[in-house]
């Protein structure tokens, strides 16, 4: 039996206005009309190409980064169109209406991890169209009526008379019939691939350097720049005082005044970097803000503790938290912090652009909305959007670093440089420029209050997320709803399912300074609000004189997916025991557990640690996620892993620092990130409740820095309410 | 001019002598297998080979490679360790956006063809190369998977 599409159900977003996936947890699930996945998907020809020799391309609105999400929709169009996924090549789609599928059809991007299951149901779809195309075409050519006809992977077979026909000798034929407007589907029953472990496509390519990423790519003729942005943001090139001495260097072509940075052009980047090392630049606030000379991270946090208590927007509210705050027998407050976060993707930005001289424009940038990159590229060249040819190469890390983030990506000097030459350039950033215009996780800040009764029971529950999210910077106050409430902000606050008789959530918006550009980093809001709820979380158990553990499975629904997910995590892990306790290894250990809900998935994590010489050692890691249901339960292991990784990495030692308003992390040796030295043991177990599917690109993120702090208290009594924990001298030594 | 061999082929390179061989490759010889992540010999992206051993080729002139064998992950399948390294990456499926890893997989050949049986110490003192990715714990399953191969 084969089941119609149904509509799929999902954490849907608010409108096309909206065009990034921030999950808005709290709100329910609704189902979203299928209108679009199923126009899209018939447009078989716009996606899918299969070769002669059997060989399958297949356009992807969504981009590669290491997510594993071109071998995902290779897996799921297999399963309908009976291939072999080990066929597919996957290459990112151009811009265009036939892969939006996101927002009911009207926006792309590759983000809030929603790849999958945005398009699930649509690739599924997609593969059974040309599945019946193909079968069309082979039952016209056999002359038998196309019931009698089965597919195994890559062929037609017609049993009767033992008549097979690969794939690749229909596909001409069936390219030209009209795609059949309903299509059966797999039952889940009947799945051979969707949910197994296969492999991801790219794999040996990746492991021996053949990949071409944006900044590889090699266009005839081109010249290389390197650009200097203004030491601080907002102010522009007055002039290069020694431009004739850089001019006249080894390979220079010339130097150019950008908005807000220069650029040295030359034959080879090293040859412009070395120029551009040298310039003498006069820089003046010609134009807008610039920042200020004394703005540090401290003093942005010291703005958004100044506005604790200021009355905040309704994020979420239940019951009457005022009367229930009064009444309670006690009240226990906190305060939480986490620092400006840098991608730090190993490749740094960079853009080619080529006019041609048909007057069109070919750019190569590495981004995760083809689509507005397009537009902002027609903009800055005075082109229409159909004029530009839009590259998107395969992504060396993302982490939400290539959105439309304006200053923070390289395309538009590209242009510019490009428009000035005559010539093809590509720039590159130094990883001083990339770390020194980023667009950074904000420095964030939440204050919590609970009211506990007499009998130690949390009665109200207080939370306020202060400042400004990539979602105001970047679309507007007018996007945030009404009351205004910045999900990028707020989300981990927000979307928890711990049940309380009184609860408030709100927002108090305080801007960050416009020269500090914001992003969304992996995990967005939950980054760090999951680590501030779920360590208040702790302090209330501590106050009440519960056991951590034990306080979170009592405010949960029972039953529910989320005491599953307690109870998983807790088996993984050999049963829960908080310690400290003595490992065989000697060394003193405890354990902290942390819940989150981010992107349509639940995460339950355990970590395991130790101190040693003022630091935090962190030896295991168990994570179980659920994301409802899996297409690849190998990719969703190893993005819990990458997420988890990145995670800790921030919790340890990331901040963005700033001197003089000037950044002053500018490379890997002032950014620490974490390497093989630090890593933990990561186990994940995969649970599928069968719920809407959820996300797996970033949810194993947020669990990871609360449940390690919270370990650290277990083993020291130390509560860290500040990120990162090398701010902290860990342990008694 | 300054004669660099490469992957067994001497090359006639024009370009001044202080520039990182990182450059040289990338841009005048066209192997960009070799990647470019932090210029300050933090990140590891851009490791190859200098006469077998691991270097940084953001660090090292074109003037220190000259006269010396210089091996890129372009021809790691041509290097006997190599070759098994590579098979192990990919049966552990250790790349994730794959940026890092060709400086990684030369690393770890570098490591394995000195020391075939590396303790988890001798690993870790070799693989100090970043992975934002995070696949350490796979890269770590591969190189114990690619030394029990040899």
């Amino acid at each position: 039996m084969r089941q119609r599409p149904a509509n799929l159900s999902r954490r849907g977003l608010l409108g096309a206005g909206l065009v990034l996936g921030i999950a808005l947890p709290g709100r329910a699930p609704r189902a979203q009309g299928a209108g679009a996945t199923q126009r899209r998907a018939t447009r078989v020809g716009a996606y899918l190409r299969i070769a002669p020799d059997g060989a399958i391309h297949l356009q992807n609105p969504f981009i590669e980064g290491g997510q594993g999400i071109d071998s995902a929709v290779a897996q799921i169009v297999a399963e309908e169109l009976d291939a072999d996924p080990a066929r597919f090549t996957v290459t990112c789609a151009p811009p265009g209406e036939d892969f939006r599928l996101q927002a009911g059809g009207h926006a792309r991007y590759t983000g809030g991890s929603s790849s999958v299951r945005s398009s699930y149901l649509h690739f599924r779809t997609l593969g059974a169209t040309a599945r019946a195309m193909l079968v069309e075409a082979a039952a016209a050519r056999l002359g038998v009526p196309a019931a009698s006809l089965a597919t195994e992977p890559g062929r037609v077979v017609h049993a009767a008379s033992g008549r097979a026909i690969p794939y690749g000798e229909l596909a001409t034929a069936a390219a030209a019939l009209t795609p059949p407007a309903e299509v059966p589907l797999r039952e889940a029953s009947a799945f051979r691939l969707i949910g197994q472990p296969l492999p991801r496509l790219g794999v040996r390519a990746r492991a021996t350097g053949r990949v071409t990423y944006a900044i590889d790519v090699k266009v005839e003729g081109m010249l290389l720049a390197a650009v200097l942005h203004a030491p601080r943001a907002g102010a522009q090139p007055a002039a290069v005082t020694n431009e004739a001495t850089l001019r006249a260097l080894p390979g220079v072509h010339s130097v150019h005044r950008l908005p807000g940075a220069i650029a040295v052009v030359a034959d080879t980047w090293w040859r412009a970097k070395r120029a551009i090392d040298q310039a003498q630049v006069a820089w003046a606030a010609l134009q807008g803000p610039i920042m200020d000379g004394d703005f540090t991270a401290s003093a942005m946090l010291g703005r958004l503790k100044a506005a604790a208590g200021t009355p905040g927007n309704t994020a979420e509210e239940a019951g009457d938290i005022r009367t229930a705050l009064a009444g309670a027998a006690r009240v226990i407050e906190a305060e939480y912090d986490a620092p400006y976060l840098a991608h730090a993707q190993l490749e740094p930005a960079s853009s080619t652009a080529r006019f041609n001289a048909d007057g069109t424009l070919d750019l190569w940038v590495p981004n995760q909305a083809p689509d507005q990159f397009q537009a902002s590229a027609a903009r800055a060249a005075q082109l229409d959007p159909a004029q530009v040819r839009l590259n998107s190469p395969p992504l060396g890390g993302f982490f939400g670093r290539h959105f439309a983030y304006g200053t923070a990506n390289a395309h538009l000097q590209a242009i510019q440089l490009a428009k000035a030459t005559g010539k093809p350039v590509k720039v590159i950033w130094s990883r001083e420029e990339e770390f020194a215009r980023d667009a950074y996780r904000p420095l964030a800040f939440a204050t919590f209050r609970a009211g506990l009764d007499a009998r130690g029971e949390v009665v109200a529950f207080q939370a306020a997320g202060y400042g400004e999210g990539p979602m105001t910077r970047h679309f507007g106050a007018a996007a945030l709803g009404t009351p205004p409430v910045d999900g990028s902000i707020m989300e981990g606050l927000t979307g928890k399912p711990y049940r309380f008789p009184a609860k408030r959530v709100e927002f108090v918006p305080v801007p960050h300074p416009p020269g500090v550009n914001l992003g969304f980093w992996r995990s967005v809001g939950h980054s760090m609000n999951d680590f501030f709820l779920e360590c208040f979380l702790d302090e209330v158990a501590e106050a009440v004189g519960k056991d951590p553990f034990a306080l979170r499975a009592a405010l949960l629904p029972d039953p529910g997916r989320h005491r599953a997910l307690l109870d998983a995590v807790a088996a993984m892990s050999g049963g829960w025991s908080r310690g400290p306790y003595d490992a065989p290894d000697g060394t003193r250990r405890a354990r902290g557990v942390a819940l989150a809900s981010p992107f349509g998935s639940e995460v339950a994590t355990i970590a395991e640690v130790s101190a040693r010489d003022g630091e935090v050692v962190v030896h295991d890691l168990w994570i179980a996620i659920d994301p409802g249901s899996a297409v690849n339960p190998r990719t969703i292991a190893e993005q819990v892993e990458s997420a988890a990784a990145i995670g800790l990495s921030a919790a340890l030692a990331e901040e963005v620092q700033f001197e003089r308003g000037e950044v002053a992390t500018r490379n890997f040796d002032t950014y620490p990130v974490l390497r093989r030295d630090r890593m933990p043991r990561i186990h994940v177990r995969v649970v599928e409740s069968g719920a809407p599917m959820g996300g797996i690109g970033e949810p194993g993120t947020p669990g990871v820095p609360p449940s390690v702090a919270n370990a650290v208290f277990a083993l020291t009594g130390q509560r860290i309410r500040s990120l990162p924990f090398s701010r902290t001298r860990i342990g008694a030594g | 001019m300054v004669e660099l061999n490469v992957n067994g082929t001497v090359q006639r390179v024009e370009a001044e002598a202080d520039t990182p061989l990182l450059w040289i490759l990338r841009e005048q010889l066209g192997l960009t297998g070799t990647k470019y992540g932090c210029g300050i010999a933090q990140c590891g992206a851009c490791t190859v080979l200098l006469d077998g051993e691991a270097v940084r080729a953001c660090s090292i002139t074109l003037e220190a490679a000259a006269g010396r064998r210089v091996t890129t992950i372009e021809a790691i399948e041509e290097h006997p360790v190599g070759r098994r390294v590579v098979a192990a990456w990919v049966a552990e499926q250790a790349p994730q956006c794959g940026y890092c890893q060709s400086g990684q997989v030369m690393a770890a050949t570098a490591l394995l063809a000195a020391t075939p049986r590396p303790t988890p110490e001798q690993v870790e003192a070799a693989m100090t190369n970043i992975c934002r990715c995070g696949t350490y714990n796979a890269i770590g399953r591969a190189i114990a998977a690619a030394a029990e191969a040899g």
